[in-house]
């Protein structure tokens, strides 16, 4: 076969398959427009004034946009209910998620690598020890963790969902593998060096794998913001709400002004729509590297 | 320079540094996950009730675990569960791996299409489920769109005790699959391209190719989803709190909830732990199914 015949086989072919490729890039657009229609309409909803989220056929463009939800959401301006403030509980669900991501990435990352790196006696049964602790559903850990912070007193406190919240072992698991694939080499000649264990971690092998780090830290704050088990059971007071939490009181107190609501479910969201602006990256990563929600 | 009074041995030494690394997250574990599991085993042998105060309980054996079968709601939520869970995992598996498939080969804007279809499961449950209450309303787009294909009696979906546990399969698809998309695709990048290559000389078609090559090479991949979707299906939770709790009736109760509200509503810890730990159970099945079955499919 010539050469020519191969090039013009292979034109035919990128032909035929341009034609495929625009026919399913506009059902995959589609498909993946379909899967935001709820995200749409909420979006759409918090922008109408009340009666015309009702209002048949749907706009989905809103014929004039109506951010007054918002601010009526947030209160701003407004005089203060006597038993509900989404604010707060914005600044609530801030506070512990930032804390628990912190935390969980400082404590998850020393102990991923003792596991990859440090050869101490017993590290493979502590190690399974971690593995068969995973499988564990915190739903079965909820009824006795609620005892037990209520022998201490501790119901209605943030301490906790912080307390739980900043060990992951899900996360320990993610930080091992990342450090096992950094090379013994560099630990070593750290070593020679004079560098002590704690050292090498914090100036060496932290700083390689930043990127893990980041990717762990955008899986614990989306966690911790979105649970809702933990502080439905654990957080009665309503100053301590949740975002979460203040969503479902919030249902309950709005009734039918669907409008507020989906306002609230919107300014809910704003963490999501960060995340997917500034951390791409580190988001993918973070999936894809079998973070499995734990 | 600081002055060692005590000389260990070398060994010596790395293991306490081991341990020392390992100790925060070690005494975590501990305290909010393993000492918690054997509590929980411990109530559930008991028979107590919450409001009577700490320690105020009877060991009644295997009481709670035999009662529960003749418990209604416990035997509804269990069958709901599974039947949830028989339902979305393989919907959401086959959806994501034929268009993870199609995605990576021939779309042109792969990585807005895949964050989009991502973007559910990122999102707070509690909030999309608010979402898809009024989605199902009478007023929302999903009413509206059965309507238009000239359906005159639509279903009152959240509210109506045949068409709940549907309505909220089908939220819960759509809030899953661009998970599994994700994984899929990072799997088929790893695909080997010699094969295919191979079979375009062979002339194959696109459609055996998916079947004969990437269908098999993914299957490591498959089942880790099928696996933990599973898992995650038999905790599935807020939505249903939400979205319908639990009802009408008892059509959509699955296991978490009725555990929540046999334990933080009715206060009968001793019950709940005993449901709890039947949760465990079928868990750690899937799990063990699960470490048998890397050993014969994946290669490490």
């Amino acid at each position: 076969m010539s050469s020519k015949r191969i090039m013009t086989k292979m034109k035919q072919k990128l032909g035929r398959d341009y034609g495929l490729r625009i026919f399913f890039t506009l059902v995959m657009v589609l498909i993946a427009l379909t899967m935001t229609i709820p995200i749409a309409w909420m979006l759409s909803a918090s922008m109408k004034q009340a009666m015309d989220v009702t209002k048949l056929p749907i706009k989905w463009i809103p014929e004039y946009f109506y951010p007054d939800n918002y601010v009526e959401v947030w209160n701003i301006g407004g005089k203060a209910r006597h038993d509900y403030h989404f604010g707060l509980a914005y600044f609530n669900s801030l506070k512990i998620a930032v804390i628990c991501m912190v935390g969980a990435v400082l404590t998850s990352s020393m102990t991923g690598y003792a596991f990859a790196k440090i050869k101490f006696r017993g590290r493979e049964a502590v190690f399974l020890f971690y593995l068969a602790t995973m499988m564990i559903p915190s739903q079965i850990t909820i009824i006795p963790k609620f005892v037990m912070f209520d022998a201490l007193g501790m119901i209605g406190s943030h301490k906790t969902l912080i307390l739980p919240g900043i060990f992951t072992i899900t996360g320990t698991f993610l930080m091992r593998q990342c450090f096992t694939q950094i090379p013994d080499e560099i630990r070593e000649s750290a070593k020679v060096d004079g560098a002590s264990e704690f050292r090498i971690w914090a100036s060496v092998m932290v700083p390689m794998a930043k990127s893990s780090m980041a990717s762990l830290a955008i899986m614990v704050f989306l966690w911790t913001w979105n649970d809702y088990l933990n502080p439905l059971v654990f957080l009665p007071n309503w100053r301590l709400q949740t975002i979460p939490l203040a969503l479902t009181s919030f249902i309950e107190e709005a009734g039918t002004q669907y409008h507020l609501m989906m306002a609230a479910a919107a300014s809910a969201l704003i963490p999501m729509f960060v995340v997917f602006i500034a951390g791409q990256k580190y988001l993918v990563k973070g999936i894809t590297s079998g973070a499995v929600k734990g | 320079m600081r002055e060692k009074r005590i000389k260990l041995s070398p060994q010596l030494r790395t293991d306490l540094t081991g341990y020392a690394f390992l100790l925060p997250n070690f005494l975590g574990c501990l305290l909010f996950t393993f000492i918690p599991v054997l509590c929980s085993l411990v109530f559930s042998f008991t028979d107590w009730d919450y409001t009577k105060g700490l320690g105020n309980w009877n060991f009644n054996g295997l009481t709670n675990y035999i009662e529960m079968w003749t418990d209604d709601w416990f035997l509804a939520s269990l069958k709901n569960t599974l039947v949830y869970t028989a339902a979305v995992v393989p919907v959401t598996i086959c959806l994501a791996l034929v268009l993870s498939v199609i995605i990576d080969k021939y779309c042109l804007a792969k990585l807005p299409v895949r964050l989009a279809m991502l973007m559910p499961h990122l999102s707070s449950m509690v909030a999309i489920s608010i979402v898809w209450v009024m989605m199902y309303s009478s007023f929302g787009p999903i009413t509206q769109l059965v309507r238009w294909f000239g359906v005159e009696d639509v279903p009152k979906w959240l509210a109506d005790y045949t068409w709940a546990m549907p309505a909220v399969i089908l939220m819960m698809i759509w809030s899953k699959v661009g998970y599994a998309i994700m994984i899929y695709t990072s799997a088929i990048q790893g695909l080997p391209t010699e094969l295919y290559e191979a079979a375009d000389i062979d002339g194959a078609s696109e459609i055996a190719k998916f079947f004969k090559l990437t269908v098999p090479f993914l299957s490591p991949t498959t089942f880790y989803l099928l696996i933990t979707n599973i898992i995650s299906s038999f905790q599935v939770f807020a939505s249903i709190q939400i979205m319908t709790g639990g009802g009408p009736g008892n059509s959509t109760s699955v296991l978490v909830y009725y555990i929540y509200r046999s334990a933080f509503g009715y206060y009968k810890m001793g019950y709940a732990s005993a449901m709890a730990w039947i949760l465990f159970v079928m868990i750690f099945t899937v799990t063990l199914i699960q470490w048998r079955g890397q050993k014969r499919w994946v290669g490490y």
